[in-house]
């Protein structure tokens, strides 16, 4: 508080914070230029900000839901739940924190996968659901992506994933540092196949799903501003004792450094996408 | 050798430097010294086995990075005979995180790799605290699929806090360095056998980690982030990290019965480092017996198994 603020006779003082909130539901505002946004106006952007393009984080269903075709969509996996077989318990337990995550966000767990068609094309894309404790990467979301990968092995049909995961799920320890070997071995069949398949970074993706299925797309690609990496970057400036530069691992430095080979705007996604897999595929 | 006693070891520590003492009046003392000495010995014996026969997996991980803990290179010229270090990814530098080579196994050609901590502080800088960085791996990698070529087995020994979180190595790909190994030990047609004989520290462990046997040894770790990291994120708070130990089951025997590692290289009395020829030894036993098992498989088959292996990691229900 201010020697201002101290001054002031308390029932003058307003909290502030307050003033300035927008009302849910009708109004959202940017987190890039703080721009307060007309709600629908930015779903029909895509989550996207008209003014700054800032792509906000959406969840796994929506999407899904931007990127397939309306039509003939099959979810894959959706069966599968969590269980806590280590009983884990840190300040909360294991199974609590799932119960809220699962009441929060509708889902199971933190991957999505649908089988459907992009512009016409057969496809099997899988989503991240971040909300849902991070998108962290326990056994359910590796064995949803498993299956991902083999319909689309079934089907001899590409695989798209969108990445948006803090790493690995600490609350199911070992099992889901194995998470990360699983999918990349799945991944290798499909390479061994010629099957596409494409990894989409979103913000943000981190530690084991940064280290496994989301660099080993035959293209990788990641939305603007994205925040990628191993290693946080509270950790990197913990380790190194210095200021990290300007940009550091966002999608536009992780382009320069060649570790993707382009960046989308979301709004562009399924055009592009369609384009690159219709090339892979050798489609007209 | 002079022992450095861990915390939980100072009844241990006490008693051995009543022993040392003892050896000292040695001469101009009237009872018989050699006696008393063999009694405390016997005592000392005694105490370290109930001392190390009930550790709490936070002092488990104590002696995983003991000081004395046997490094790589301690197995190198212990395990194997002939060492050959091969150096570099061939494209940007030489990690010395990562020592890699040609060595024999008793009389048999094998690729070996293994994190490296360095002893004293120029050594522990040198080596990056066993830090890779995304050359190192890629060394291995490259390394990895020349034994292929050869038909060589490859034996990877793994001690590692992790992955380096530094700039240099995001610049470079960190990421996709671990991803793409993970990706290419899949497929690779030669048995592969993966010893933590340290700290398994998350993906950093698991970039040179995934193979056709897992073992451990006794006292040595592996999890998917340090108890420390883990205590700090979820309690927030790193005093937390025994519980943090605790609930991330980091030991051999837990994974063991998690059906999350093979075999369970015992160590000597009091750890690794009490005994490191022995230990050395033990090591050697274990490689060949596992070796020979594998190589009874064809090598279609060996692959077949590895990856039903990486798919049964982790347990679901399913409606």
């Amino acid at each position: 508080m201010s020697w201002f603020e101290k001054l002031m006779p308390s029932r003058i003082r307003t909290v502030p914070g307050n003033k300035r909130q927008v009302p849910e539901g009708v109004w959202s505002k940017c987190d890039g230029c703080s721009a307060v946004l007309y709600r629908s106006e930015l779903e029909r952007n895509q989550d996207v900000c008209p003014k700054c393009s800032h792509h906000m984080r959406i969840g796994a269903r929506r999407r899904l839901d931007i990127f397939l075709d309306p039509e003939s969509r099959e979810e894959i996996g959706e069966g599968l739940e969590p269980i806590d077989t280590l009983k884990f318990r840190d300040s909360k337990k294991y199974r609590d924190r799932l119960a809220q995550a699962q009441k929060v966000t509708g889902e199971k767990d933190a991957l999505v996968v649908m089988r459907g068609k992009l512009l016409g094309i057969p496809i099997v894309a899988a989503a991240f659901e971040f909300r849902f404790m991070g998108g962290s990467m326990g056994a359910v979301v590796g064995e949803r992506f498993v299956r991902a990968a083999d319909t689309a092995l079934e089907h001899r049909i590409p695989l798209i994933c969108f990445a948006a995961s803090g790493g690995a799920r600490m609350q199911e320890a070992l099992f889901s540092l194995m998470q990360m070997g699983k999918t990349s071995a799945v991944l290798a069949r499909l390479s061994a196949e010629g099957i596409p398949y494409i990894s989409v970074l979103t913000d943000p993706t981190m530690g084991g799903v940064s280290a496994s299925l989301s660099m080993l797309g035959d293209i990788n690609i990641a939305e603007p501003r994205a925040l990628i990496g191993f290693a946080g970057p509270r950790v990197i400036e913990q380790t190194v004792r210095e200021k990290l530069p300007d940009g550091f691992q966002r999608s536009e430095f992780l382009l320069e450094h060649g570790a993707i080979d382009m960046i989308i705007d979301r709004r562009e996604q399924r055009e592009e996408i369609g384009n690159l897999l219709s090339m892979l595929t050798h489609r007209s | 050798m002079n022992l450095n006693f861990l915390d939980f070891e100072q009844p241990i520590a006490e008693l051995e430097a009543k022993i040392d003492e003892l050896r000292y009046v040695g001469d101009d003392a009237e009872i018989n010294i050699e006696e008393e000495i063999t009694r405390l010995q016997a005592k000392s014996k005694a105490l370290t086995e109930a001392i190390f026969s009930n550790l709490t997996p936070w002092q488990v991980a104590q002696v995983a990075r003991h000081p004395q803990r046997p490094y790589t290179l301690d197995y190198l010229v212990r395990t194997f005979t002939d060492f050959q270090e091969l150096h570099g990814d061939r494209s940007f530098a030489d990690d010395p995180a990562i020592l890699a080579g040609l060595a024999r196994l008793d009389d048999r050609p094998v690729m070996v790799i293994g994190h490296q901590k360095g002893r004293d502080t120029r050594e522990k800088l040198h080596r990056n605290f066993g830090m890779p960085r995304p050359e190192g791996y890629r060394k291995a990698l490259r390394l990895m699929k020349m034994a292929e070529r050869f038909k060589l087995p490859i034996l990877t020994l793994i001690d590692t806090p992790g992955a380096y979180p530094g700039i240099d190595a995001e610049e470079r790909g960190q990421s996709e360095a671990i991803a793409r190994n993970l990706f290419e030990m899949a497929g690779l047609r030669t048995p592969i056998i993966c010893t933590v004989v340290g700290e398994g520290g998350s993906g950093g462990a698991l970039a040179i980690g995934l193979g056709d046997r897992t073992l451990m040894l006794q006292y040595s770790t592996y999890s998917v982030i340090s108890p420390e990291g883990c205590a700090s994120i979820l309690w927030k708070s790193a005093e937390k990290a025994a519980d943090a130990a605790e609930a991330l089951g980091i030991t051999s025997n837990r994974l063991k019965e998690l059906g999350l590692i093979d075999v369970i290289v015992s160590e000597p009395l009091g750890g690794a480092h009490r005994d490191v020829d022995l230990m050395a030894d033990r090591i050697r036993l274990t490689l060949k017996e596992e070796l020979a098992a594998l190589d009874e498989i064809p090598v279609d088959e060996l692959l077949e198994k590895r990856y039903e292996r990486f798919m049964s990691y982790g347990k679901f229900s399913e409606k």
